[in-house]
């Protein structure tokens, strides 16, 4: 995978299929499919704990507007990465370009995707910093490699656009 | 379409705005204002009464806090930037609240009345901070 800042977007070239297939694992991501752990996570109290009614308004006003910032985010990205869907041999290396004006929806998808998938794993800190794991020995061992390429991925952007 | 509470303004719109001293702000709205009116027709000089302004609870409860909390999944760099852009922070001073919440598992970003609070609380959840409005102790 090579990977590049352009005039007005990023190109990432040479993307194996695996690598491809993770890209295009983000929505889905994003998803956190009534995960309470992973609800919970995207759409935090805004106090610790106190001032119930305060807590209340925010879930029936802020958190609507939280949701359709989180998805319309996911929205573009989706349609950036039907890019990787061509009719080119399944085996074949792909590019994706990514606009520089989308870099802060692929920043938010990106986050909430890494979100999502520690709060369903329940990963533990120490997991988080090992970024030496094969991606191959478990399905946990593939997703602790998705969470670090999407870092990856978001450490470029903000590099080059943040 | 959903309606949004009226004191609940639009993601991102606050970091746009200028700020001002809302406690400076409170404090001299609380002082009672004495007006001396001319009165022409008994040529002489009485005293108004004075005009009091009505400040909510909320208004004169400050200050309060806007806490980061550690979340060892936001990348340090995403969230300094984040500081940056919530707070107009200079990348020093971000850098140093994004330490702080690193290494103490927490740093207070900013402090004032309760509105400009809950609308930074909502700009930084919108960057899936974790972030919380607490008062001051």
């Amino acid at each position: 995978m090579e990977i590049c800042k352009r005039k007005d977007y990023i190109e990432i070239s040479e993307l194996d299929p695996f690598l491809a297939e993770l890209l295009r694992q983000i929505p889905a991501s994003t998803n956190a499919d009534g995960t309470s752990a992973a609800e919970k996570r995207l759409f935090s109290a805004p106090t610790n704990g106190e001032e119930a009614e305060f807590c209340a308004e925010w879930k029936v006003y802020v958190e609507p507007e939280l949701r359709r910032l989180f998805e319309t985010a996911t929205e573009t990205v989706a349609a950036d990465l039907e890019q990787l869907n061509g009719n080119e041999k399944s085996l074949a290396n792909r590019t994706l370009r990514i606009p520089s004006k989308h870099s802060d929806a692929w920043l938010c998808a990106l986050n909430q995707a890494r979100l999502v998938i520690v709060a369903k794993n329940d990963f533990s800190e120490n997991e988080l910093g090992d970024h030496l794991r094969s991606p191959i020995g478990s399905r946990r061992d593939l997703s602790l490699f998705q969470i670090n390429f999407y870092g990856f991925l978001q450490e470029f952007i903000l590099r080059d656009f943040g | 379409m959903f309606e949004l509470k009226a004191s609940y303004v639009s993601l991102f719109a606050m970091s746009r705005e200028p700020r001002r001293d809302l406690g400076c702000l409170a404090q001299s709205e609380q002082a009672e204002e004495t007006t001396q009116v001319l009165d022409e027709k008994a040529g002489s000089v009485t005293t108004a009464e004075p005009i009091e302004e009505t400040l909510s609870e909320e208004d004169l409860d400050v200050p309060w806090q806007v806490v980061v909390h550690n979340d060892p999944v936001n990348l340090m760099s995403y969230v300094t930037m984040v500081f940056q852009r919530v707070f107009g922070y200079a990348r020093d001073k971000a850098e140093k609240h994004m330490l702080e919440v690193h290494h103490n598992g927490r740093s207070i970003l900013w402090a004032g009345m309760r509105e400009p609070a809950e609308l930074y609380v909502q700009q930084l959840h919108g960057y899936l901070l974790l972030a919380t409005l607490e008062k001051a102790v």
